[in-house]
């Protein structure tokens, strides 16, 4: 049963990089839109794809720690107490993040927009940078079992955490442009799709080349996770890498249907491929999935918890997407009045604002 | 070792360990302050994310069925705000989430496995409320109205429903169950069924969901009646105030039911923390109820107003004064709140329930103008009273909350786990407290202001269009900020 449970454990993490991760990369296209005049467009969109769902997807987190605590607690302790440092500032980053994001749909001068707007931003790429370097710690063995401390200090500045935290942000990035390429073509803006579509041909460059750097990292700093990627998990290597390629050339070719997708499988193929390789430890080399697990009234719990939210949230999260996408949770009007305002609130309003 | 090589990397690491050496501090009051602060910051927020949807889908309700403008309007403002008080609300329940493991992770790998469980659900039930909270903020415009209305039940039942999964796993600390312990102490085996429904859980989750209403009402009402002090007397703000503060009113006689029948399940299974609550320093019978006063490191009370016998008649009506209240000295020094906080638990308590009778009289005023008046009271000084009953209230759950937390002391888990072996080994923690309170202090300001801002547009702009920012006023708003900006 732990098996079952550690494949939605990887399963989780794999949903919160595609749908959460886009909302980082999303923040990072943010940052680095620039000033205010030159950077509105771009960030209108932004904030026009990830405005209704955003909250939704701090959701995985929740659920990734969830699993982690009630199956493997052991590993959890192990982990919160070694990785202290890059989870409490992910922490901290996460609630910038949200309330200023939050903050700066509610404000209108652009001085406050400007502040809320960096702290979101930077917030954005701090998280995920974050998040990946505490990631590649435990993949690398840096974690030790039985609830002690690691260090606290290479435990998450070590070439495979630096590795794999630039790579987060930069896969993050990559989903982001190519989600947002697809926006713009939603709203049929093709300065937009262009804008965009450029800078996801960039972003999956980068993500490329990290990669290939991530090949002899790997082989130097962590050797189990290399092997296992090497060998078990090669062909799982091969098919990410490959989807990575073909949604590559699709940008470049300005198909991003198909890109889109493309992306988000070779994204998580390539996050599948990691599990596997790290399999069947939670923490490499020194405790297994099995060792770690809870005892069987436990799983079972969280095992029932996975089929109810198939069965409740999972529609509800189809919902979403799909109201999301279809326009029908718009945010911006181009209705006429009597649209928006059933009841005549307008005048309504002019009587009270008469008051 | 690892990554720095070269002189860069023996910089770092000099530069990191001298670090270390400077925080060295003892982590224990740090987390326990730290713990304390961000989940009373958070729990302002709760009542907000449980009850304000209940509020909203009132006046929806209202607004559709009697073709109520201002009902409608007001529903259709309440929403936006909810969605920063929400959002506020997610992200600093995500950082509770990593505090769990971050500064308690001794207690999580021990207890994860039993603990951790509720947690499970309460994940369904946000994530149920993250996804039909966004439809419906967002769905204003173009979903159909009786088909909005209804995606905002969902929101409502997954906030009764998540707040009493979180309740089961503050309950289970309190009345450990489900699980076997081997000879070292381990647990071997859990029944997740006892976990959740422990035996605390029924009072104390029916406590902190009236709980919810009763705050979420009362500070919803107090901003309206405000408004209404300063000369805002239309229909639109007598909507407001008068759907929330019934909600808390119809709250406040339940709360003080249910409120009794807990302190009899504290003075039946957590003896210790019913003698801090009491203030009782031996056992025995006739004890007395001490308003406020002071216990005395020799364990003497001093101070205070006693009512004679009234603890104990409390504690058990059939058996009256008679009744044996077990004392703070009956139990190891180390198995029991230290003096201070005895003092702390008891204090709270008088807070808890002194405010809280102050907001029953005051919902007993508005009844009866109700019963014999037909309308709410019209004098000023109730709506004064009002104004300050959201703060209030405010500050008589987060008493409640400070008498069962500091009451359990030493326990972490009641019988089981002492907080001092729970928390981290990281010295560092005092950094993280720092940095999390002056964030919190800013996010804390900017809702306030934020929402304030937002209250400020709408009534500038009259009416309610979601033209531009879909947390707040725009638009024709936007014309009327930027008046406000040029002229002020």
């Amino acid at each position: 049963m732990s098996t079952v449970i550690a494949v939605v454990l990887l399963l989780a993490v794999v949903a919160y990089a595609v749908f959460g991760g886009a909302d980082f990369g999303a923040g990072f296209w943010d940052l680095t839109a620039g000033g205010a005049g030159q950077g509105e467009h771009p960030r209108d969109t932004i904030e026009h794809s990830i405005g209704p769902v955003w909250e939704a997807n701090h959701v995985w987190l929740i659920f990734i720690f969830v699993i982690l605590w009630t199956s493997f607690p052991e590993a959890y302790a192990s982990i919160t107490l070694t990785l202290f440092v890059p989870l409490a500032i992910a922490a901290l980053g996460i609630v910038l993040r949200g309330a200023s994001f939050a903050f700066r749909k509610a404000v209108v001068k652009l001085g406050h927009r400007r502040i809320f707007g960096a702290a979101f931003a930077a917030s954005s790429v701090l998280v995920p940078y974050c998040l990946g370097a505490a990631a590649g710690g435990i993949a690398s063995g840096r974690v030790p079992a039985g609830g002690q401390a690691g260090d606290p200090v290479h435990s998450w500045i070590n070439p495979t955490s630096i590795l794999s935290g630039v790579l987060a942000v930069a896969a993050a990035a990559y989903l982001a442009s190519v989600y947002l390429v697809w926006e713009a073509r939603r709203l049929d803006d093709t300065d937009m799709i262009e804008y965009f579509r450029r800078r996801a041909v960039i972003a999956a460059a980068a993500v490329g080349l990290i990669g290939i750097i991530g090949i002899f990292v790997l082989r130097a700093d962590a050797p189990y996770l290399f092997q296992g990627l090497t060998s078990r998990a090669l062909p799982l290597v091969i098919v990410g890498a490959l989807c990575g390629v073909v949604a590559l050339v699709l940008l470049i070719r300005n198909a991003p249907r198909g890109a889109r997708l493309l992306a988000v499988v070779a994204v998580a193929i390539t996050m599948i491929a990691w599990g596997d390789a790290q399999w069947p430890y939670i923490l490499p080399e020194s405790l297994t999935f099995a060792a770690a697990a809870a005892p069987s009234g436990t799983l079972t719990a969280m095992l029932i918890v996975v089929v109810l939210a198939a069965l409740i949230v999972i529609p509800g999260f189809v919902l979403l997407f799909i109201l999301d996408q279809k326009g029908l949770l718009p945010e911006e009007g181009v209705e006429d009045e009597t649209d928006v305002d059933p009841a005549g609130l307008r005048t309504q309003a002019h009587k009270q604002s008469n008051q | 070792m690892d990554v720095p090589n070269g002189r860069i990397g023996v910089i770092v690491t000099a530069t990191l360990s001298a670090l270390q050496a400077i925080v060295f501090v003892n982590p224990v009051p740090w987390a326990r302050a730290q713990m304390a602060f961000t989940l009373a910051f958070h729990i302002i927020l709760v009542p907000l994310g449980v009850s304000w949807a209940f509020m909203t889908l009132i006046a929806n309700y209202r607004g559709l069925r009697h073709n109520d403008r201002d009902a409608l309007t007001l529903a259709q403002r309440w929403s936006k705000y909810m969605a920063v008080t929400f959002a506020v609300g997610a992200v600093t329940g995500t950082v509770l989430t990593f505090e769990f493991g971050l500064l308690w992770p001794r207690f999580m790998g021990r207890w994860g496995e039993a603990f951790g469980v509720p947690f499970g659900f309460e994940g369904l039930f946000f994530f149920t409320e993250a996804i039909f909270i966004a439809i419906y903020i967002y769905g204003w415009r173009r979903l159909k109205p009786w088909a909005h209305f209804w995606t905002g039940v969902p929101i409502v039942l997954a906030g009764i429903f998540g707040s009493i999964s979180v309740v089961a796993a503050n309950a289970w600390m309190n009345a450990p169950a489900g699980f076997t312990l081997d000879s070292d102490g381990n647990v071997i085996d859990v029944d997740p069924i006892q976990v959740i429904f422990n035996k605390s859980l029924p009072w104390q989750a029916a406590h902190m969901l009236v709980a919810a209403y009763l705050v979420g009402g009362f500070l919803i009402a107090s901003v309206y009646a405000v408004g209404m002090l300063r000369g805002r007397r239309d229909r639109y703000h007598y909507l407001g105030f008068v759907i929330a503060f019934t909600v808390g009113a119809v709250a406040v006689p339940i709360q003080m039911g249910i409120g009794d029948g807990l302190a009899r399940w504290v003075y039946s299974n957590q003896p210790e923390k019913f003698a801090a609550i009491e203030m009782v320093p031996t056992t025995s019978s006739d004890v007395p109820e001490t308003l406020l006063g002071h216990l005395n490191e020799n364990y003497t009370v001093s101070g205070g107003l006693p009512i004679p016998g009234l603890a104990s008649w409390l504690s058990d009506p059939s058996t009256g004064k008679d009744t044996v209240v077990q004392g703070l000295t009956a139990v190891p020094p180390d198995e029991r709140p230290t003096v201070r906080q005895v003092n702390i638990v008891h204090l709270c308590w008088d807070i808890m329930v002194g405010f809280g009778t102050a907001l029953f009289l005051l919902a007993v005023w508005y009844a009866l103008s109700w019963i014999f008046r037909r309308r709410m009271p019209a004098t000023k000084w109730f709506l004064r009273a009002a104004a300050v009953a959201g703060p209030a209230a405010v500050i008589t759950m987060e008493a409640g909350w400070v008498v069962t937390e500091v009451g359990r002391q030493p326990w972490i888990v009641y019988g089981y786990m002492k907080v001092e072996d729970a928390v981290t080994g990281n010295t560092g923690v005092w950094i993280m407290f720092f940095a999390v309170v002056i964030l919190y202090a800013l996010v804390g300001t900017t809702t306030i202001l934020v929402l304030r801002g937002m209250s400020r547009r709408f009534r500038r702009s009259g009416g309610f269009t979601d033209l531009d920012t879909p947390y707040g006023p725009s638009s024709i708003t936007k014309a009327a900020a930027q008046t406000e900006e040029t002229v002020g």
